[in-house]
C-alpha cells in the first residue's frame, strides 16, 4: 500500500537520530516557553524560529512543529493550573480544568489533557496522512486564478473567525497584504514603500514582523499591569485517572478529535472553534451538564482533544496547497520560504522525505510530549514560579539575536521595535494580530497569482468566474462575507454591547 | 448619547493614515493596465479599501459604547523597544558580548521589581550563555567583541 510504504519513509526520516533530537528538543522548548507565563504557542514560534534556521530544512521544519505541540502542551498546563490559558484555544480547557485543580485534581486533570491530545493527535496525524496525498492532486491542478480565489476564501474566513470587530479584522488584514508587498516589484524590479531603506528591498523581515507583533506586543501588554501570578498550591494530586475518570474521558475525546480534525482544516483558527464546538456539544450531550464550569472530566478531555486534532489537520492545507490555516502555520509557511522551499502541492512529490518526515514526526512528537511530560509535571509548575520580571530581559535578548541572526541585518531589528509598537498600539485598539499575519505572507502571493492569471486572461476578470474551482472558491467568500454580515450576527454583537452597558 | 468608542476611532483614523501613506507612495509608482498591472495597482487598490474600512470603523465608533482602553505601559515600551534597537546599532562596533550584556540591562529596566544587582547579574548570566549557545555551539558568525574596543585586540 502507498500510505504504508510513504509512512515508512516518513518514519525513517523522523526517526533519525539528529531528527528525533530536534524534535526533542523542539517539544521541551515549546513545553518550557508555552509554560512561563504570557507567551502563547504563536509568540513561542515567532522567537524560536531564528534558531531552527541554521538546520536542515527536514530537521528545522520537524523542530517547530515540535514547538507547536509543545507549546500548545505548555499552554493548557497553565491554563489548569493558574487559570491562565496561554493560547486562545486552551482558553475553554481552563474552565474545567482550574476547577479541577482547585477541588486538588490537579495531576489528574493534566494527565486528561495529555491523554486526550495523544489520543487526537494520532489519529489526527492518520488523517493527514490519509488525506494529504490526493488533496495534493486536485491543488496540482491549480492554476493562478484557483489560488487567489484560495487565498481569499482563507483571509475572509481568517475574519470571520478573528475575535471582535469584522472590520478591524478585515482592515488588519488588508494592512498586513500591504506591509507584505513592501519591497522590489518581481515584475519590474521597481522598490517599493522602502523609503529608500535599501535594506527592505527584499521586503519586510517575516520573522521580525512575527516577533514584534506577537512577542513584543504580548511582553508590553504583560508589563501594564501586576506583575504577580498566584500559582496554586503544589499539591497536584494523583498523577494517573483512575478508571472511572478514564471511562467519563473516552468519548468525549473520540467526539473532540472528530470535531476538531474536521474544523481544524478551515481556514482561519479551527483548532479554537474546534475546542468551543467540543464543549458546547459535551455540555449538551452530558446527563450532568451542571457539573460544566465546576470540574467536569468531559470539559477538559474534550475541548482538549479537539484543539489538539484541529492544530493537527491545520496542516493539511498547508502540506497540500502552501495555504496557511491560522497564524503558527503562517509562521511555518515563513520558516519554508527562508529554506527554499516552495509550499504547495509540489513538496510531496519534490520533497517526499521531507513531506511524509513531517507528518510522521508529528506523532513522534506527541508521544515524546505524553511520555515526558506527564513525569516532568512537577518541574513545569516550579517553572511557573519564575517571576516575570525576571523573564521578560531574557525574551528580549533571545529575540534581538533570533532576529538579527536570520540575515544579519540591523535593519531588522529596528523594524522588531517597530512593528513591537504597532503590534501593541493595534492590541490595544482591541485589532486581532492574527490576520495582519496572515495577510502579510499571502500578500506577495496574492499580488502574483492575481497579475498571472489576469495576464492569462488576457486583462478579463471574467476568468475568476469561468473557470469552476475558482468559481466555486469564490462563492464560498462570497457566503462567508455575507454570513458574517449578516443582521442577526451584527444584532447578537449589539447584544453584547448592551448586556456590558 | 454623545459617547463615542475611542478605541474604535483611533483604530480608524490609525488606518486611514496607513491606507493614505501606501496610497500617496503607491501614486508615485507605475500603474499599469488591468491585464499588465504596473507596481503599483494591486497596492492602491489595498490602500484604497484600507482607507475605505478606517472610515468605517471611525464612523461605527459613533454609534458605539466606549470602550476603555486603559493604561498604557510607558516605561515598558521606552526600554522594550530601545532593547533590539540598542543591539542593532552596537552588536557590529562593540561586538556580540558587551552589546547583548548592555541589552537585556536594558530590558530589566521596563520592570520596576528587579534590583539592579540582581538585574546585572541576570545580563551577565544571559551573556554567558547566550555566547556559549549562538556563538560557540551553533557557530553563528558574530564578533565576540568589536572594533571599537581596541584595548580588545582589535
Amino acid at each position: 500500500m502507498d500510505l504504508l510504504s510513504n509512512l515508512g519513509l516518513g518514519f525513517a526520516t523522523a526517526a533519525s537520530p539528529e531528527n528525533l533530537l530536534f524534535c526533542l528538543i523542539g517539544v521541551i522548548l515549546g513545553t518550557l516557553i508555552g509554560v512561563l507565563p504570557g507567551i502563547g504557542a504563536t509568540a513561542t514560534i515567532a522567537m524560536l524560529l531564528p534558531i531552527t534556521f541554521q538546520l536542515e530544512p527536514v530537521s528545522s521544519l520537524i523542530m517547530l512543529a515540535g514547538i507547536y505541540y509543545g507549546a500548545q502542551y505548555g499552554g493548557s498546563t497553565t491554563a489548569i493550573l493558574i487559570n491562565m490559558p496561554g493560547e486562545s484555544s486552551s482558553a475553554v480547557t481552563a474552565i474545567d480544568g482550574y476547577q479541577m485543580a482547585r477541588q486538588g485534581k490537579a495531576g489528574t486533570a493534566l494527565a486528561v489533557a495529555a491523554l486526550g491530545s495523544f489520543f487526537a493527535g494520532t489519529v489526527a496525524t492518520l488523517l493527514v496522512a490519509i488525506f494529504a496525498p490526493p488533496l495534493t492532486i486536485i491543488a496540482l491542478k491549480f492554476g493562478a486564478a484557483e489560488y487567489f480565489s484560495l487565498m481569499l476564501l482563507g483571509l475572509v474566513s481568517a475574519i470571520a473567525l478573528a475575535h471582535g470587530s469584522i472590520l478591524k479584522a478585515l482592515a488588519m488584514v488588508v494592512l498586513g497584504l500591504l506591509l507584505g508587498v513592501v519591497g522590489t516589484d518581481i515584475y519590474t524590479g521597481t522598490p517599493r514603500f522602502t523609503f529608500g531603506v535599501t535594506a527592505y528591498a527584499d521586503g519586510l523581515n517575516f520573522v521580525a514582523l512575527a516577533v514584534g507583533v506577537f512577542g513584543i506586543a504580548e511582553i508590553l501588554r504583560n508589563l501594564e499591569g501586576d506583575q504577580d501570578r498566584t500559582v496554586l498550591g503544589t499539591k497536584l494530586g494523583a498523577l494517573w485517572p483512575s478508571r472511572s475518570d478514564l471511562k467519563a474521558m473516552f468519548a468525549p475525546m473520540v467526539r473532540g478529535t472528530a470535531l476538531g480534525s474536521a474544523l481544524g482544516i478551515l481556514p482561519g483558527g479551527g483548532a479554537v472553534l474546534a475546542a468551543f464546538a467540543s464543549y458546547t456539544v459535551e455540555k449538551r450531550l452530558s446527563n450532568t451538564p451542571e457539573q460544566f464550569g465546576k470540574g467536569a472530566i468531559a470539559g477538559v478531555a474534550g475541548p482538549e482533544s479537539a484543539n489538539n486534532a484541529g492544530a493537527q489537520t491545520s496542516f493539511i492545507p498547508l502540506l497540500t496547497l502552501g495555504i496557511p490555516a491560522n497564524p503558527v502555520m503562517a509562521l511555518m509557511v515563513g520558516a519554508m520560504i527562508i529554506q527554499g522551499i516552495v509550499p504547495g502541492p509540489n513538496v510531496a512529490t519534490d520533497q517526499p522525505a521531507l513531506f511524509w518526515g513531517i507528518i510522521a514526526s508529528m506523532w513522534i512528537g506527541n508521544l515524546m510530549l505524553i511520555v515526558l511530560n506527564l513525569p516532568l509535571i512537577g518541574l513545569w509548575v516550579k517553572l511557573l514560579k519564575v517571576p516575570y520580571h525576571v523573564l521578560f530581559p531574557v525574551i528580549m535578548a533571545f529575540c534581538s539575536i533570533g532576529v538579527y541572526s536570520v540575515n544579519s541585518n540591523v535593519y531588522d531589528l529596528y523594524a522588531v521595535a517597530g512593528f513591537g509598537l504597532l503590534g501593541y498600539v493595534l492590541l490595544k485598539l482591541r485589532c486581532e494580530p492574527a490576520p495582519l499575519l496572515l495577510g502579510f505572507v499571502l500578500g506577495p502571493l496574492l499580488e502574483e497569482n492575481l497579475r498571472r492569471a489576469m495576464i492569462l486572461g488576457r486583462g478579463d476578470p471574467i476568468v475568476f468566474v469561468t473557470r469552476p474551482i475558482s468559481a466555486t472558491l469564490l462563492v464560498l467568500t462570497a457566503l462567508v462575507l455575507v454570513v458574517v454580515l449578516m443582521p442577526s450576527v451584527n444584532k447578537k454583537r449589539a447584544e453584547v454591547f448592551s448586556e456590558s452597558d | 448619547m454623545g459617547s463615542v468608542n475611542r478605541a474604535d476611532l483611533s483604530a480608524g483614523i490609525l488606518f486611514i493614515l496607513f491606507g493614505l501613506v501606501f496610497g500617496v507612495s503607491s501614486a508615485g509608482l507605475e500603474m499599469g493596465t488591468g491585464l499588465r498591472m504596473g507596481p503599483g495597482y494591486f497596492p492602491m487598490v489595498l490602500a484604497v479599501v484600507l482607507t475605505g474600512l478606517g472610515i468605517a470603523i471611525a464612523a461605527t465608533s459613533f454609534r458605539s459604547v466606549d470602550e476603555a482602553v486603559g493604561a498604557y505601559a510607558w516605561r515598558g515600551m521606552v526600554f522594550i523597544l530601545a532593547a533590539p534597537v540598542f543591539f542593532g546599532l552596537t552588536v557590529r562596533g562593540l561586538g556580540f558580548v558587551p552589546s547583548i550584556f548592555a541589552t537585556t540591562l536594558i530590558a530589566s529596566l521596563a520592570g520596576l521589581k528587579l534590583k539592579p544587582i540582581y538585574a546585572v547579574a541576570l545580563a551577565a548570566a544571559v551573556t554567558i550563555f547566550c555566547t556559549l549557545v549562538f556563538s560557540v555551539a551553533l557557530g553563528l558568525p558574530f564578533r565576540r567583541f568589536g572594533p571599537w574596543l581596541p584595548a580588545m585586540g582589535y
